[in-house]
C-alpha cells in the first residue's frame, strides 16, 4: 500500500499548483501511469478517496491512463512493445534491451475552477 | 481552466534522494538498499557482511522495520552503529526517512552503510533513497518463481542475491530456471547464489560490494 504515499505527494503538488493558479477548486486530476510501475490503480482511487476530503482536491475526478512497455534492442535497434514480463528482442532474441517507456508515474495536468 | 503539470508524482522523495546522494558522495560513503521479504535473510547476510568486510570497511546499518527493535540489537551487538526505523506500518522506507537516520550517523568515520528495507518484495521498488544499487534477497523456500511474480523488484536491482542455498535438497526449487528469468527480467544483474549458514559463496557477494565501494572511492577522488 505505497501508493498512500504516493497519493500524499500527488495531492501536495496538486495543491501546490492549484494555489499558485488562484484556483479554489480542483476537478480533475489526470495521471499518466506506466504498466511497469508498481502500482495498483485500485489502490491509486482508494487512496484518494480517503486523503482527497478536507484539501482543493475535494470531489475531483481521478483519472489513470496507462502506458504500454516498450523496450529498443541494443543488439539490433529495433523498438518493440511487449508486457511486464518479456524483454527479449522479438527479431533477434537478444536480452540486452532498454525499456524506454512503461515506468511513468506523473501528474500529467489537473482542470481548476476559480 | 486546464493547468499541464508534467510532474512525476514521486519529486517528493527524489529531493530528499538527491540530497542524500550528495551528502554520501561528498562523505565518501557507499549506500546499499537491501531488499527482501520478510525471512529471507537480510540481517543474517548483513551479519555476515558486516564479519567479512568490518577489517577493511567503517560500516553503519540503517533498520527499517514495521515495529521493534530487534535487528538493530542483533547489529549493534557486533559494535556497528546502528539506526532503527520504525516505518509504524508503512510497508517501505523513503528517503525523508533515511535522511533523518543520516543525521544520527558520523558519516566521516564511516566507508559503507548498509539499509536494510523493510520486508517487501514490492513497495520499496519504487523508492529512490539516494542509494548507489540497491540489491536484493530471495531464499529458497520461497520458490523459483518469484521473479515472475514480482518482477520490479528484480529489475531494479544491481544485485540478486539467491539464499538459503544448503536448503535446496528440500525444495523443489530450481536454480537454472530462477536464472533464467532474473536474466531475462535485468540482464545487467549480478546473480549470487550463496548460503549464510554454511558460509557458502558468501566471499562472492562481500567481494562484488568491496569492488563497488573501491569504484566509489576511485571516483571520488
Amino acid at each position: 500500500m505505497h501508493e498512500l504515499s504516493l497519493m500524499m505527494g500527488v495531492i501536495d503538488a496538486v495543491e501546490a499548483s492549484a494555489r499558485e493558479n488562484k484556483a479554489s477548486k480542483v476537478t480533475e486530476i489526470k495521471l499518466v501511469i506506466g504498466e511497469m510501475a508498481e502500482v495498483l490503480d485500485d489502490a491509486m482511487n482508494f487512496a484518494f478517496e480517503v486523503l482527497a476530503p478536507g484539501t482543493l482536491a475535494e470531489g475531483a475526478s481521478l483519472s489513470i491512463s496507462k502506458i504500454a512497455p516498450q523496450s529498443r534492442c541494443l543488439a539490433c535497434g529495433v523498438e518493440f512493445v511487449h508486457d511486464r514480463y518479456h524483454f527479449a528482442c522479438p527479431t533477434c532474441d537478444s536480452l540486452a534491451t532498454e525499456l524506454f517507456a512503461g515506468k511513468e508515474m506523473h501528474i500529467d495536468a489537473i482542470v481548476v475552477e476559480n | 481552466m486546464e493547468i499541464k503539470l508534467k510532474k512525476p508524482v514521486l519529486d517528493f522523495n527524489e529531493g530528499f534522494a538527491r540530497e542524500n546522494k550528495k551528502l554520501c558522495k561528498e562523505q565518501g560513503v557507499y549506500v546499499l538498499d537491501l531488499m527482501a521479504s520478510p525471512g529471507a535473510g537480510k540481517t543474517s547476510l548483513i551479519l555476515a557482511t558486516i564479519e567479512e568486510l568490518r577489517s577493511r570497511y567503517r560500516i553503519a546499518v540503517i533498520e527499517g522495520d514495521i515495529a521493534s527493535d530487534v535487528d538493530a540489537v542483533k547489529i549493534k551487538a557486533t559494535g556497528t552503529p546502528a539506526i532503527q526505523i520504525n516505518t509504524g506500518g508503512a510497508c517501505h522506507l523513503e528517503a525523508a526517512m533515511i535522511a533523518r537516520a543520516l543525521k544520527e550517523l558520523d558519516l566521516e568515520q564511516l566507508d559503507l552503510i548498509i539499509i536494510e528495507n523493510v520486508g517487501n518484495l514490492v513497495c520499496p521498488t519504487e523508492f529512490n533513497l539516494g542509494e548507489d544499487a540497491k540489491a536484493m534477497i530471495l531464499s529458497v523456500p520461497e520458490g523459483h518463481d518469484k521473479p515472475l511474480k514480482y518482477p520490479g523488484v528484480f529489475q531494479v536491482s544491481q544485485a540478486v542475491v539467491l539464499s538459503k542455498v544448503d536448503t535446496l535438497p528440500y525444495f523443489d526449487f530450481v536454480v537454472n530456471e530462477f536464472k533464467k528469468t532474473v536474466e531475462q527480467l535485468n540482464p545487467h544483474a549480478v546473480i549470487f547464489s550463496l548460503s549464510v549458514k554454511t558460509g557458502k559463496n558468501v566471499s562472492a557477494w562481500t567481494q562484488w560490494l568491496s569492488d563497488q565501494i573501491e569504484e566509489k572511492k576511485l571516483c571520488n577522488s
